[in-house]
């Protein structure tokens, strides 16, 4: 009983939330929509027993990727206000074509669920006894280690990437050129005159 | 009352449809698109995780964690898209965008 009260609770929040995070019209609001949408599915994700997920998704969601929106929103010096015109314009069919999406993925749901098609096949589930978290770490890292380190792969092109992009060269700063200094020659460094006594350099 | 997984279903439908929805009515403003498509993956996820609770299986939270990955990366290469063209070009609208003529 107290499951599904949490579980009413939590789903209006995030839904409304969710719609929060498009209908209002500072950016800054949004972000922090998302945040609390973000949240709330973490919640859900307790409800289902997934709890490392949950935490993951605190961690990675709330913790790195809403705050990097949130510098962005404040760092740009954007007029939001001349943006969210032609909301209203666009409106109708927006909520058409969501309408229809939210029908078929309702009448497909309904109709899968209900029709008793072929029955699903239960895996083995994992012993009750150990954590989410140590069911994540059995199988991560053994059957889909491909999968783990290609994660890993991703989030380094991503990071390398997101550097590329933002890294510029501005003129007129005077930057440290390691090779220059290594590949100096005592040649280019030092001169040495031949000064003739009394007469000191011309 | 038992909540079943027709339930965490719809939430995830309700919100994925809320997410195309908001890359519809929001054209100018390209960060709220970007959110929205953040809400799209969120929903997936809530898919994928249900899924995996209620078939006893684990490989669906294994694969929950990939698309949050791929999320995060998508979110860092999308914004750094975003700087560096608010810097070349002073703005953010959506519908300036015609550069390469597509």
């Amino acid at each position: 009983m107290l499951a599904a009260i949490a579980f009413y609770v939590l789903a209006a929040i995030a839904i409304a939330s969710a719609f929060a995070v498009i209908a209002v019209r500072n950016p800054v609001h949004s972000v922090l929509f998302l945040i609390l949408t973000f949240f709330t599915s973490a919640g859900l994700f307790v409800l289902l027993g997934a709890e490392f997920l949950a935490m993951l998704l605190v961690v990675v969601y709330v913790g790195a990727v809403a705050v990097l929106f949130l510098f962005v929103v404040m760092m740009l010096d954007v007029d939001f206000v001349e943006l969210k015109q032609g909301f209203l314009a666009y409106m109708p069919l927006g909520a058409i074509v969501a309408l229809v999406l939210l029908g078929e993925l309702v009448l497909v749901g309904s109709a899968a669920g209900g029709a008793g098609g072929a029955p699903i096949s239960l895996a083995p589930s994992a012993p009750a006894s150990i954590t989410n978290a140590e069911a994540i770490g059995r199988v991560l890292y053994t059957d889909y280690l491909l999968l783990f380190q290609l994660a890993g792969l991703i989030l380094f092109v991503a990071m390398i990437g997101a550097i590329v992009l933002t890294l510029r060269h501005r003129p007129g700063v005077r930057r440290q050129d390691v090779g220059a200094q290594v590949g100096r020659r005592r040649s280019q460094a030092v001169e040495l005159k031949d000064v003739r006594p009394g007469q000191g350099l011309g | 009352m038992e909540i079943g997984l027709a339930h965490y279903l719809f939430v995830a439908a309700a919100l994925f449809t809320i997410g195309v929805f908001g890359i519809f009515v929001n054209r100018k403003n390209v960060i709220i698109i970007l959110m929205s498509i953040e809400l799209v993956l969120l929903s997936v996820n809530i898919n994928l995780v249900a899924f995996s609770s209620y078939l006893h299986n684990i490989a669906g939270q294994i694969f929950a964690m990939i698309v949050l990955t791929v999320a995060a990366a998508e979110a860092a290469v999308g914004l750094a898209i975003l700087v560096t063209y608010f810097r070349n070009r002073g703005g953010i609208a959506v519908e300036d965008i015609n550069l390469m003529k597509g």
